[in-house]
């Protein structure tokens, strides 16, 4: 019975996919992007993989697809101009061709699998004891692989720099996004103040739960971006002008932190992002705290876009 | 007893995904948004509610049933502001 719902899933994803990747309208390709995303969520839990799964559920589903549905409402006006260029003939058979290649490697490496498939997961569970903390995929993060969580934590912040490029001169430094003034009787803020609280609570906890269950920094700081930006849109709060220093400080605060206990690190246990004996779960949940308000912050800033109105000092 | 749990398991359970089929079929096929939003509600308040009473005697806890009963109530009031949000929207463009 489970097979059948499991092929199922896996043959709707498949479906999605081509869907998202054929059909020419932007708005039917990001919602079927953003279904293709729950999707995926349920072939992760399916796959006994909760922490993949909410993440997947929280920035694969649910943030890309505000930005791309945001992008996409941006570009209607071009698209209705007919200004969408189609690549020609030969490029998109090249692209179908590279694309096949990849998917036919891929599936020749899942299929010649072997049995139990290769993986660190023994290491990863015998080593978890020296992290202190329970959830092998925090510990994965945050101390066998830290490195990598630490230039995630960069590429976000170059991404804000890339979305802030493209403000106007006379905008910069000012509030991002536009400016949403609804009825503060009207549904949209009555759904923000029932939901806000709720949501908030349920970012902490996804955050603090994640060091001994599925969990942690990332979808909790989704969480509570998304949070933010009911708040936004339903006008009862604005973005904060992007000179604030706070907002900076904020902004790097996580990653500088994350920095900093790297070279300690490198100093005390003698590499790069090595805990001291002792003191690893102590510096693990350091960092996870110090990133939540960087990455809630960061997700935000991404989604309301440039700063487009006058800075008012 | 644990018998009858399970009957009433797979009736509860049922029920909702007819629900949910009820409120697809009723979203490809009727002919204009508000009653389109009709048959989705039917499938999200019903079914998912169907869907939740039916999995209660399974939970292992009783937090988790509680964060069952919390999913729905959640998913009830998401459902009724986007479809009243929706309505809005489809009756300002209807004019």
């Amino acid at each position: 019975m489970i097979q059948i719902v499991n092929c199922s899933v896996a043959l709707l994803v498949l479906l999605l996919a081509i869907f998202t990747t054929v059909t020419r309208k932007v708005f039917a390709a990001s919602f079927g992007f953003i279904a293709y995303g729950l999707l995926l969520t349920l072939v992760w839990v399916q796959l006994g993989a909760p922490d993949v799964a909410l993440t997947e559920a929280a920035i694969g589903g649910g943030l890309t697809g505000v930005l791309l549905v945001g992008s996409a409402s941006r570009l209607r006006q071009s698209e209705a101009d007919g200004g969408v260029e189609r690549p020609g003939l030969p490029a998109r058979w090249i692209a179908a061709v590279a694309a096949a290649i990849v998917a036919a490697a891929l599936a020749l490496c899942v299929l010649a699998w072997t049995e139990p498939a290769p993986g660190l997961a023994p290491q990863t569970a015998a080593s978890m004891g020296a992290t202190g903390v329970g959830n092998p995929i925090t510990a994965v993060l945050l101390a066998f692989r830290a490195l990598d969580t630490l230039l995630e934590a960069i590429v976000l912040l170059f991404a804000i720099v890339g979305v802030w490029s493209l403000a106007p001169d006379r905008a910069w430094g000012g509030r991002p996004g536009r400016a949403y003034r609804s009825d503060p009787e009207g549904l949209l803020a009555y759904a923000a103040r029932v939901l806000a609280p709720i949501g908030i609570v349920v970012g902490i906890y996804i955050f603090w739960v994640g060091a001994d269950h599925p969990g942690g920094k990332f979808q909790g700081a989704t969480i509570l971006a998304a949070m933010w930006l009911l708040l936004w849109r339903a006008g009862l709060t604005d973005a904060p002008p992007i000179n604030r220093r706070w907002l900076r400080l904020t902004l790097v605060g996580g990653p500088i932190v994350f920095v900093v206990i790297g070279f300690l690190g490198a100093a005390t246990a003698g590499a790069f992002l090595a805990y001291p004996d002792g003191y690893a779960k102590p510096l693990i949940l350091a960092i996870e705290w110090a990133l939540l308000p960087s990455l809630a912050l960061t997700l935000f800033l991404l989604v309301v876009g440039a700063p487009q109105r006058l800075a008012t000092g | 007893m644990s018998f009858v749990l399970e009957i009433f398991s797979i009736i509860a359970v049922s029920a909702g995904a007819f629900f949910f089929l009820a409120g697809t079929v009723g979203l490809l096929r009727f002919p204009d948004t508000l009653s389109r939003l009709h048959a989705l509600t039917k499938a999200d308040n019903l079914g998912l509610g169907l869907v939740v009473l039916g999995l209660l005697p399974r939970a292992d806890s009783l937090s988790a049933a509680l964060k069952l009963i919390c999913i729905w109530l959640l998913a009830l009031f998401a459902g009724a502001i986007v479809s009243q949000l929706t309505a809005q929207l489809a009756s300002a463009r209807r004019g």
